[in-house]
């Protein structure tokens, strides 16, 4: 019950800082974070896809509601969800690490957990402006919004780790 | 029978990847047309409601800006009521316009950075807001209203695909559309000028009171560039929206009272 807490308030926490801070601070019309996707990076390893899929789904599809976007980040969420698993493969080199429960900075360490982290969120925001735009047309400024919109929502999400992440080492 | 179930199982993460993606893109393609933009659009309460509590937050650190943008508006407003008292040319009920009301509102929510942008009001049903109403801020028009709920409506900003403005310039009152083409939220452009019509920056752009939706002569913008076309087709120009899309706040919805008479006279014209 503890965890499924904690997921809870992750998840509260993540759409909420999404919805209220990030939303409204305007870095010029390039760069978008979209931090909620850290909830779906840190569900537990063993979660059965079909399941990850789903949650996926769901938060982008609450995230569309606040932003009035039906199935825009539903989509790029779903899509971020599917590819987790193979992305976690090419990460540590095996589907499903043996003792540790979910990923995150503490258990897994920087390297890995950039590398998976900055991976997920790009191709996340690649299916979301892709979506967004619904075509490639104008793909220089596609682009220059992926990438920057991307590293903006890494640098939050590593700064979020760290800071939440250092009190478990203790 | 039994193999199609069994493929299922196996292939169970893509089957379900690809329908869930499959819906998400269905959503999305439903709301890229002009009708479904503006039924998708429902005004979520506890969206809404989330949002009036952040814009009562934030709007205590720009009071002073706000107060002094409408400042400048009462003023002009004051100016212009004068004027029109001192020069009043004939009785009221002879020579009567159609009749424009404004709704004072605040935008709680708004994006400037997307596609097609959308603006949240806190004003709804039950203050008498209904769908197609137009919103204008001080500076000048901001949307019309797609969607409404009892408390709050919804409105297409003019940051969006498909919002397209009947516009006057002031100089010569020759009539336009002004279109946005994405990117920059500070540009819209006008590519249907007549050729023999020439712009200078700095030029005014007003509304042309065609849409009925906005009375004549309100503030749109001025002309920031203007592209003579070769061959003789028509002009274009990128036009400075007054209105500055990424710090709305105080906002007016805009009624016209004679709207439902103009629409039936304009459906019952014999079809050509």
């Amino acid at each position: 019950m503890n965890k499924l807490l904690l997921q809870i308030l992750r998840f509260a926490g993540l759409l909420l800082l999404q919805v209220w801070v990030l939303n409204n601070v305007r870095l010029g019309g390039y760069i978008n974070p979209f931090v909620y996707v850290m909830f779906v990076m840190m569900l537990p390893f063993s979660m059965p896809g079909w399941i990850l899929l789903i949650v996926g789904f769901a938060t982008g599809f609450i995230v569309d509601i606040f932003m009035s976007t039906p199935g825009l980040h539903a989509g790029a969420t779903v899509f971020m969800a599917f590819m987790r698993p193979q992305v976690i493969r090419l990460a540590t080199g095996s589907t499903e690490p043996e003792t540790i429960n979910n990923p995150n900075l503490s258990d897994m360490g920087m390297r890995w957990w950039f590398s998976y982290s900055f991976t997920l969120v790009l191709l996340h925001h690649l299916a979301l402006f892709v979506l967004e735009s619904f075509s490639f047309q104008q793909f220089g400024g596609l682009l220059m919004r992926i990438i920057l919109s991307a590293l903006f929502t890494q640098f939050i999400i590593v700064l979020l780790s760290l800071f939440f992440e250092q009190r478990k080492k203790r | 029978m039994y193999n199609l179930i069994r493929f299922l199982q196996k292939h169970h993460f893509i089957l379900l990847f690809v329908l869930l993606e499959v819906i998400a893109i269905s959503l999305l393609s439903r709301s890229h047309t002009y009708h479904s933009a503006t039924i998708s659009h429902n005004t979520n309460k506890v969206a809404a409601r989330l949002y009036e509590i952040n814009a009562s937050v934030t709007e205590y650190f720009s009071l002073r800006q706000a107060n002094k943008l409408l400042r400048q508006q009462n003023a002009e407003l004051q100016k212009r009521l004068a004027w029109h008292e001192t020069h009043q040319t004939a009785p009221d009920s002879l020579l009567r316009d159609t009749v424009f009301d404004f709704l004072p509102a605040r935008a709680i929510s708004f994006t400037s950075h997307l596609r097609n942008n959308y603006i949240i009001i806190n004003k709804g049903r039950r203050d008498g807001v209904q769908k197609d109403m137009g919103l204008v801020a001080p500076e000048g028009v901001v949307g019309i209203i797609i969607g409404v709920s009892d408390r709050y409506a919804t409105a297409m900003s003019l940051l969006h695909k498909y919002a397209t403005l009947s516009i006057r310039f002031k100089n010569n009152d020759q009539v336009a559309n002004l279109h946005w083409k994405g990117g920059d939220y500070r540009f819209g452009e006008v590519v249907d000028i007549p050729t023999h019509v020439e712009l200078q920056q700095g030029d005014t752009i007003l509304s042309s009171g065609h849409s009925l939706v906005f009375p004549e002569g309100l503030m749109i913008g001025t002309v920031d560039d203007f592209v003579p076309s070769e061959r003789g087709s028509l002009n274009t120009a990128r036009i400075k929206y007054a209105v500055d899309f990424n710090s709305l706040r105080n906002v007016y919805v805009v009624k016209n009272y004679d709207r439902k008479e103009l629409d039936l006279l304009i459906k019952s014209r014999p079809n050509e």
